[in-house]
């Protein structure tokens, strides 16, 4: 079982390589939807058997993650009439570099925090930390808002991943709202760039600073 | 309770209608001011009952928060400030459905229908903070209150002052709000739970409870307005709606000594300085209350100073009631309590008369700079005869209420003063001294405003097209009036009243505080037989003047007459004329500046200038220095804020890190 979740968290760490040294934002909604599928399937690896909880929790994930999100930001995209490029305050290259460093970071830190049982030896807890940090590192260093709404589903995503791996029996209740929170938080924030477009034409973070009092 | 829950959340619920009716301003209004007055005509029955003596159940509800139960009661400490609360918001709600209908044109579409939201939610916050008997739920309607009566103060935000009278209001609430989070937190931790009811188990050393006392002071006397927290009073009042200003003045600073008396009493024994402090703080409030009154020119702004004097003699009362529980004076404390909470009702009654009177002013002649106004008696014989209700109630003369609260408290303090020993007897010569000038001062000060406003002639084009106002806005003015006479006549009854509300909040046996106002039973049927016949004279010679004048022609002829080839109105007495002897005696305290440009030669090219103005001492002198002085060291955390949001989440990210690897440690 561990070798597939590892599996899984490679392909994790890789789409969020992925995804610094991406310079469109199309792709970069293309790799958090991959990431998303990916991540939908732990539970039912992490999980002893198959139980129709689990399934539903899976497609819910699944749907949610790879397709509803994508959708909602292609259209935000499309309606806002954004440029691709992401204007990133950071080059790809370092960014990638940095991304490397907090891979490093995280598993230096992951040491400190054993987990017990059997997950003792799986990649989880750093990968989890690593893909906070790269969400938060998105969020500061890029221009646009939507690459703030990336940032926030990487983190989403890094925390999903631990509470998939680690608690096998968080309640469904919790995890759908959880779910629900995510949606309701994509959405409104694609409404928001919307009128963020509308009013100051431009999507720029950056010049929200003339707001401040 | 049911029905006073059911008020509450009809409250609510026509708030909210109101809110989403505001494009539709007749609509919005109608919903909101009649869903306010269904909401308190609700739960004034509950209120009523338990004033009558009836036991009501409290309500307890589950929540899953660790700090006690959600409890809601009346007893009769709640309903005795509970009903002028219902009552006032109610007629507040009649009166500003008239008031705010010419603003339907004026301001952007949805301000009125947000206006009536606010309004509701104050109402609402109110009710609830006088039945909450948990801190947090108490901190939490306390919250609803303030931010409600904010934005209603800024309701005319597009003038600058407005919004710096608002900013004004919304940060020295918050202040005294902190203070009261301290009290209750240390209280809360010390008992264990955040029920009022358990609050008592604390045990505190003499010390702390005396910081406890007052931070106690200083939270809710910011609300109340004790001098020197009593800033936005004359900020906050004058720029809003006068029916908010009505609510606010008249019961909304009362919920500040509703905290206070509350707290008070869970707070255990009280030495004797407690009393004194209160009794001080009153002194203070009173006497530079009425006197910067005095020196005032805009009509609100008067009587929101007006406001300061009223919480000072109450803070007096509240003094010499816990002065008496202190050495253990059962009459001391009756007597000085009962005053307090029936001087509580009374302001309520006679303060908000006053303010919907100076909002009838400004509704008909579009000013209330007394200055521009005069000669209103004529165009408002309505307005002006219930302000005058208002204003002798006010200044504490017989027959109207004002007189019975503050004679009760004279009667504590001559009881003191008399039959105490050592400094115990000194408050009572204290306040006695003090509730004189007091009194005399506010009845000066209400001659200059009755005088400048109403009697005379008209000093601008304003003031001689002022119009009265409609049923809506008198009706509540009469009510208010014919109550303001109704308490008056019945003193001794009102007297009475007051005995179980006493021996409830102190626990005093009833008999000992029913037997204590018997004190005051025979002096005020005296002095309300006394002013009965008085009155009586008084039309009797009306009466006469009447037949006398029956058969004779009365004109009228100008009043400056005497040699002038041209008289004008603003030849006469100006309100700050009229001021003048007394403001000059108390100059050192009022520090009024006077600007004066004297016409010169014999012929003089440019007219002369004369304009005084009284700015708030303790914001000229204390406040403003004391915020610069915090201002200046922490300027540069502004260079943290520079609105860029990357950053931000970048302190959060560094601090979570840095947390992270504090908390485990450096890995090996």
């Amino acid at each position: 079982m561990s070798s597939w979740i590892d599996g899984v968290m490679v392909v994790l760490i890789l789409t969020n390589l992925a995804l610094l040294g991406t310079s469109r934002i199309t792709v970069c909604i293309r790799i958090i939807a991959l990431q998303g599928v990916v991540l939908g399937t732990l539970p039912m690896l992490a999980g002893e058997e198959v139980t129709l909880r689990l399934a539903l929790l899976t497609t819910a994930t699944v749907l949610l993650k790879g397709v509803v999100f994508p959708w909602l930001l292609l259209r935000a995209m499309r309606k806002a009439e954004i440029q691709r490029e992401v204007e990133p305050y950071v080059g790809y290259i370092l960014s990638v570099m940095v991304g490397l460093l907090s891979l490093g970071g995280s598993v230096w830190l992951a040491q400190g925090l054993p987990l017990p049982g059997p997950m003792a030896g799986t990649l989880a807890l750093p990968v989890a930390l690593f893909m906070i940090f790269v969400g938060l590192f998105t969020i500061c260093s890029r221009r646009k808002a939507i690459s703030q709404i990336l940032g926030y589903i990487v983190v989403e995503n890094g925390m999903y991943a631990f509470g998939a791996v680690i608690l096998d029996e968080v309640p469904t209740l919790v995890e759908l709202g959880v779910l629900l929170d995510v949606f309701v938080a994509v959405f409104v924030m694609g409404v928001a760039i919307y009128h963020i477009r509308r009013e100051f034409d431009h999507m720029d973070v950056d010049q929200l600073d003339t707001l401040k009092g | 309770m049911s029905p006073f829950m059911l008020g509450i959340l009809i409250l609510f619920i026509s708030a909210l209608l109101a809110l989403a009716l505001r494009r539709e301003h007749e609509a919005a209004s109608r919903v909101g001011a009649f869903g306010a007055m269904l909401g308190c005509a609700v739960a004034t029955i509950p209120v009523l009952r338990a004033m009558a003596g009836a036991e009501i159940p409290s309500l307890i509800l589950p929540w899953s928060m660790p700090c006690g139960s959600l409890i809601f009661r009346i007893d009769l400490l709640s309903a005795l400030f509970l009903l002028p609360i219902l009552l006032v918001s109610a007629l507040g709600a009649l009166y500003g459905l008239a008031y705010l209908r010419p603003y339907a044109d004026r301001k952007p579409v949805g301000s009125l229908g947000r206006c009536w939201f606010w309004y509701n939610l104050l109402v609402a916050g109110m009710l609830l903070v006088c039945v909450s008997h948990n801190a947090l739920m108490f901190l939490v309607a306390w919250e609803l209150m303030s931010l409600a009566s904010f934005f209603l103060v800024a309701f005319d935000d597009e003038k600058t002052e407005v919004r710096d009278s608002a900013w004004t209001y919304f940060i020295a609430t918050h202040l005294g709000t902190a203070f009261i989070i301290a009290l209750f937190l240390t209280m809360g931790v010390a008992a264990g739970s955040f029920d009022f009811a358990d609050f008592h188990k604390a045990t505190l050393g003499p010390g702390v409870m005396g910081v406890l006392f007052l931070f106690a002071v200083i939270g809710f006397g910011t609300k109340a307005g004790f001098m020197p927290f009593h800033v936005w009073l004359p900020e906050a009042h004058p720029v809003a709606p006068s029916h908010v200003s009505a609510v606010m003045s008249g019961v909304m600073i009362k919920t500040g000594i509703y905290g206070l008396l509350r707290m008070l009493m869970l707070m255990g024994h009280p030495p004797a300085w407690w009393g004194w402090t209160l009794i001080g703080i009153g002194l203070v409030s009173g006497v530079l209350g009425v006197l910067f009154a005095l020196a005032q020119h805009d009509l609100k702004r008067l009587l929101a100073y007006h406001s300061v004097e009223n919480i000072g003699i109450i803070a007096m009362g509240s003094g010499l009631g816990m002065l008496g529980i202190s050495i253990g004076s059962p009459l001391l404390t009756t007597l000085g309590f009962a005053g307090a909470l029936l001087h509580v009702i009374n302001h309520a009654l006679f303060k908000s008369l006053l303010f919907f009177g100076a909002g009838a002013v400004q509704h008909g002649a579009g000013t209330r700079e007394m200055d521009h106004l005069g000669g209103l008696l004529k165009r408002l014989p309505l307005t002006g005869l219930f302000f005058l209700i208002g204003a002798v109630a006010i200044s504490g003369l017989p027959p109207l209420n004002g007189f019975v609260s503050e004679f009760l408290i004279y009667l504590g303090a001559f009881h003191s003063g008399a039959t105490l020993h050592g400094t115990a007897a000194l408050s009572g010569v204290a306040v006695i001294t003090g509730l004189a000038l007091i009194g005399g001062l506010a009845a000066a000060c209400f001659t200059k405003v009755f005088g400048t406003v109403f009697l005379g002639a008209p000093r601008t084009e304003h003031a001689a097209h002022a119009h009265e106002c409609g049923i809506l806005m008198w009706l509540p003015m009469l009510t208010l009036a014919a109550l303001c006479a109704a308490i008056g006549l019945c003193a001794p009854l009102a007297a009475n009243a007051m005995a179980p509300v006493v021996a409830n909040m102190t626990g005093l046996a009833p008999e000992q505080t029913a037997l204590a106002v018997t004190y005051a039973q025979w002096p005020l049927t005296g002095v309300v037989t006394a002013a009965v016949a008085l009155l009586l004279a008084l039309c009797l010679l009306a009466l006469l003047r009447r037949r006398l004048l029956a058969r004779r022609s009365v004109g009228a002829t100008g009043t400056w007459d005497c040699g002038y080839a041209r008289p004008t109105a603003r030849m006469q007495y100006t309100s700050s004329s009229f001021a003048q002897p007394i403001t000059d005696c108390f100059r050192m305290f009022l520090g009024t500046r006077t600007s004066l440009r004297a016409p010169g030669e014999p012929f003089p090219q440019q007219p002369g200038r004369l304009s005084t103005e009284t700015p708030d001492i303790f914001i000229a002198r204390f406040y403003r220095p004391l915020f610069s002085w915090i201002t200046r060291p922490l300027s540069w955390t502004l260079n943290v804020q520079h609105g860029r949001v990357q950053l931000y989440v970048l302190y959060v990210a560094l601090t979570l890190v840095a947390l992270l690897i504090w908390a485990l440690g450096w890995p090996q």
